[in-house]
């Protein structure tokens, strides 16, 4: 079997994120990138599907400027044997980029391609689901449990009360949630090993892609800020002011 | 140009979050509002969704297929139903997230996620960085298709109209996914996302059996019972208490923070909050600069108290 996983480059989940003075997004210069962390347990999962034999081969494909090779060398690191770069400097939303890798899938005909559930930049949590409605696939989102059997899948998914359980028709996109599994950290023969994997390079216009942002983006700014209070010295007192000055008890 | 509203429910109630998303559906200005229900045996939802204060028309597809709104089956139903539409917007949950961008995919349409505001019919203000910045964006599709932070948008009123009820078909199974079953924890609390009062604990709980006390609280204020990241990673309680970027967005009258420090991942699930109140030992905590009421302390102690103070101020006129 044969395992596609995206990984995207975002700014790293420990830095502090600081809006541009000209309120046209945030600062991303001299900013430490990372993988984002839902792709981490993406790749994880992969590996782990492959140590168990069940899982032959893991590509792991970014999407962005050049820089993004950075980030499929940690995925050759964790596991990954080969990475694929669509290399295109234009800004990409989540539709653009889910018919950008159903062409790298048509191409590479995996039997289970793994995304985050959601990228900690855009948090829009929907390229899985286009990319799986675009290849007319079944979906497993916000998996925290995978097990594949006979020519299906069946995903435990986390939904608002609590899981539920889905059976799928391979092949199948399936999203990963914080509790599929924890990342390993990539091991530093592992990371001089992936130097030598291949990484291989696509334009979108290579795959017959046209990129076209159908979202403007207006404005970025500061959310409000909250004001600290005050601090009280006893619970009664507490149980006073919710009462008498902020009306909520 | 009408906006279709992709109901949310479990074929028997209509959830309180479809109420919300009527709710940013009037507020896009568009006098014409409907609501796709789909489901199984699922008239008495279609019957409530006709009741919502401005809704038009009540569109119900009644199909097994349907019964547990697997995206497969489910998102074409959306696509097919969407042409001729402005907007179709549902809320931004464990549904609406998963069954939302397949159609917009296959309608050709992007989707804006999330939405906190409207500024104008095809405008939005949407959080973006666990909510460290917001971003204002313009839809350029014909059709639009919006999920709803549930929390910004007040709930239409359940009643007060009379729409009627259309019977749709839809393309039924897919023959792609089937639904094996669900996990859901029985809880006699009020939901997390639509609670008037939400009390949540942190590492600083220590175990899952303190959770306990903070359930004694809860139980008093008719509250929900939240968690930090951290509190769900040591395993003192189940996934779905988490509230934060990655799990559950709250906005309630009362928020009410014990053990927990404060990281962005946990703020940007709770910020909204009304009034906060922080518990904690450490009065560093960053948890202590967004609260309005905070207490310095060991839980341990001032949860007891907190206890006692609201029985006796329950006992008074």
């Amino acid at each position: 079997m044969k395992v596609l996983v995206a990984v995207k480059r975002v700014i790293d989940a420990y830095v502090k994120v600081r809006v541009k003075a000209d309120r046209t997004g945030v600062e991303t210069t001299n900013v430490k990138m990372s993988m984002n962390p839902f792709d981490e347990i993406g790749i994880e999962e992969a590996v782990r599907l492959k140590e168990a034999g069940t899982a032959a081969e893991i590509v792991a494909v970014s999407l962005g400027p050049q820089a993004c090779q950075e980030t499929i060398r940690t995925a050759l690191a964790m596991g990954a044997d080969r990475g694929i770069l669509v290399e295109t400097d234009a800004p990409l939303q989540p539709l653009d980029v889910a018919k950008l890798l159903k062409a790298v899938v048509e191409a590479e005909k995996p039997d289970l391609v793994i995304l985050g559930k959601q990228a900690i930049d855009d948090d829009a949590s929907q390229t899985g689901q286009m990319l799986a409605g675009l290849l007319g696939w079944a979906q497993g989102t916000f998996a925290s449990r995978l097990v594949i059997d006979d020519g299906r899948a069946t995903v435990t998914r986390e939904v608002d009360g609590g899981l539920e359980t889905v059976s799928l028709a391979m092949p199948i996109v399936m999203t990963t949630d914080l509790h599929l599994n924890e990342p390993r950290y990539a091991s530093l023969p592992n990371i001089m090993k992936a130097k030598r994997k291949p990484i291989e390079v696509k334009t979108p216009d290579e795959l017959g892609v046209t990129v076209n942002p159908r979202i403007e983006v207006l404005e970025v700014v500061e959310p409000p800020k909250r004001q600290a209070g005050v601090k009280l010295a006893t619970a009664e007192e507490l149980v006073a002011r919710l009462k008498e000055e902020a009306g909520v008890i | 140009m009408a906006v279709l509203v992709f109901a949310e429910h479990d074929n028997t109630e209509l959830k309180p979050a479809t109420l919300h998303v009527v709710g940013a559906a009037r507020a896009l200005g568009d006098p014409d509002v409907h609501v796709l229900v789909a489901g199984e045996a699922c008239a008495p939802v279609a019957e409530a969704a006709a009741r919502i204060e401005g809704v038009t028309k009540v569109l119900l597809a009644d199909d097994p297929a349907y019964a547990a709104r697997l995206a497969e089956n489910v998102a074409p139903l959306i696509a097919a139903r969407a042409r001729g539409y402005g907007h179709v917007l549902a809320a931004h949950n464990a549904v609406g997230k998963n069954v939302m961008p397949r159609a917009a995919a296959l309608s050709d349409a992007a989707q804006v996620s999330d939405i906190i505001a409207i500024k104008a019919p095809d405008t939005f203000v949407r959080p973006i960085y666990a909510g460290n910045a917001f971003a204002t964006v313009r839809a350029t599709d014909a059709v639009k298709f919006v999920t709803v932070r549930t929390t910004a948008f007040d709930p239409a009123p359940a009643e007060g109209g009379s729409a009627p009820i259309e019977a749709v078909e839809g393309p039924g199974d897919a023959g792609l996914s089937r639904f094996l079953g669900q996990e859901i924890s029985r809880t006699e609390r009020p939901e997390l996302t639509s609670a008037r009062v939400v009390i949540s604990g942190g590492r600083g709980m220590q175990s899952g059996e303190n959770f306990r006390m903070l359930e004694a609280v809860a139980d008093l204020l008719g509250a929900a019972v939240g968690a930090s990241r951290a509190a769900v990673d040591a395993g003192f309680v189940p996934n779905e208490y988490q509230v934060g970027q990655t799990g559950k967005i709250v906005a309630p009258e009362l928020y009410i923070a014990v053990g927990i420090s404060g990281a962005i991942q946990h703020l940007a699930g709770m910020k909204d909050s009304k009034v906060i109140v922080a518990i904690n030992k450490d009065e560093e905590a960053p948890i202590f600069q967004i609260a309005d009421y905070g207490i310095v302390g060991d839980l341990f102690t001032v949860l007891p108290e907190l206890k006692a103070a609201i029985e006796r101020s329950a006992g008074e006129p």
